[in-house]
């Protein structure tokens, strides 16, 4: 398997070093590094589960808006970078697998590669803080 | 394929007894295989040899692995620019807020140099490349950006029998703490993988490092662990620091070898080295 272009390498060692969560994804949204504060997040460790297909990790939360309504997945921050290779940002609630619920707010940005590719996305978790 | 090394001191060239077994001239190596020459970088060590003195070459071909100054500071004094009957190439990493030879052109241009890029009697083409794959005569040529400050990639040469991979300048252990199990996530080990010979960055010691991190350079551990899990064949540790001295080269590598067991043949690069490769 060829080795990752070193952009992506880059995020994930700036990521390394961070102590927000911080989720990589491949240009199809699959999961290709979390962070160690964003295994306490999943509930599960990197080094275990090792990569993530979009469908695995797309169903770990449930997410919803501040009314208590369950967001469709086209209105995640991630999911909109994926798909108009953009930056967004937004404030919303999740519940993991085992039904903690956490107010989050989620921005992810696009990785273009110096050759002016698009070549994966980050989101970074912060917990919600109204400021 | 022959390779020759002309320039492995890293940064600026250095010029005193104390470096002269190891050369104070700065990144050059030049590639040859029936009859098609290249000129990995554009160093210091780039003035010593004299093309011209070989009337059968008419084409040369320069890669630049990128643009700082202790790469590109001997182009302005290779004789095959001033060559009308030459067909020269240079090779170089794109940058998307400038062409290369708009980029280079601001060495090769006064007042930094007295002649212009575009007045060069040479026939000049100029290449710019990214993660790009490319044939050079009898040469297969893969280029990877790597990591370094500044638009920079790495060569893999693949000859007709051996390959031979060049990344002098390389810092993959950036804000890393341990080169990860999954190769794939390691800057630059695709150009690397298996190679006959690898030339990499080593300029540092492993405490110099620790103070260093982000200059874009490795340690001389880091780049045999480097050469280790590609599975080289040969390692030739390069871009000495012109701090250090032949004696402090021989002292780094004499405490490599008593830590460390590895397989493969690693030695510091010597300016005036010649390799032949099956």
């Amino acid at each position: 398997m060829p080795a990752y272009p070193i952009e992506i390498i880059l995020n994930r060692q700036l990521a390394d070093c961070l102590s927000m969560p911080v989720f990589i994804t491949d240009t199809e949204g699959h999961l290709i590094f979390y962070n160690e504060p964003a295994e306490k997040l999943l509930g599960t460790r990197f080094e275990e589960t090792g990569e993530m297909n979009v469908e695995t990790w797309g169903t770990i939360f449930k997410q919803k808006d501040e009314a208590g309504k369950e967001l469709p997945p086209g209105e995640l921050p991630l999911v909109k970078t994926l798909r108009d290779r953009y930056p967004y940002h937004k404030t919303f609630w999740i519940e993991s697998m085992q039904g903690k619920s956490e107010r989050i707010s989620v921005t992810s940005y696009p990785i273009i590669g110096r050759a002016g590719t698009f070549l994966g996305a980050v989101a970074i978790f912060w917990e919600a803080k109204d400021v | 394929m022959k390779i020759s090394i002309r320039g492995v001191r890293g940064s600026i060239p250095t010029t005193s007894p104390e470096t002269a077994h190891y050369g104070g001239n700065t990144s050059c190596s030049v590639v040859q295989e029936d009859g098609c020459m290249l000129v990995l970088d554009g160093g210091s060590g780039m003035q010593k040899f004299n093309l011209l003195q070989d009337t059968a070459v008419k084409r040369v071909d320069i890669l630049l692995t990128h643009l700082h100054l202790d790469h590109i500071l001997g182009l302005g004094f290779f004789n095959p620019f001033f060559d009308p009957s030459m067909d020269v190439h240079i090779w170089g990493p794109r940058s998307r807020m400038s062409s290369l030879h708009s980029r280079l052109s601001r060495y090769l241009s006064p007042p930094l140099f007295p002649v212009l890029l575009r007045d060069l009697p040479c026939k000049l083409t100029l290449h710019d490349i990214e993660n790009s794959s490319f044939d050079i005569g009898p040469f297969h040529i893969e280029s990877r950006y790597v990591i370094h400050p500044g638009p920079t990639v790495g060569f893999r040469v693949q000859g007709k029998h051996s390959v031979f991979t060049y990344i002098p300048d390389h810092e993959p252990m950036l804000g890393a703490k341990e080169f990860p199990a999954d190769k794939r996530w390691i800057s630059g080990i695709d150009l690397a993988q298996g190679a006959d010979l690898l030339l990499h960055d080593s300029q540092y010691s492993s405490l110099e490092y620790e103070y260093r991190r982000g200059w874009g350079h490795s340690s001389m551990d880091h780049a045999a662990k480097f050469a280790g899990l590609a599975g080289v064949k040969h390692l030739l540790l390069a871009h000495h620091d012109p701090s250090h001295s032949d004696t402090d080269l021989d002292d780094l590598l004499a405490d490599l070898k008593k830590r460390n067991n590895y397989s493969f043949n690693y030695e510091l690069a010597a300016e005036g080295m010649v390799i032949e490769l099956p």
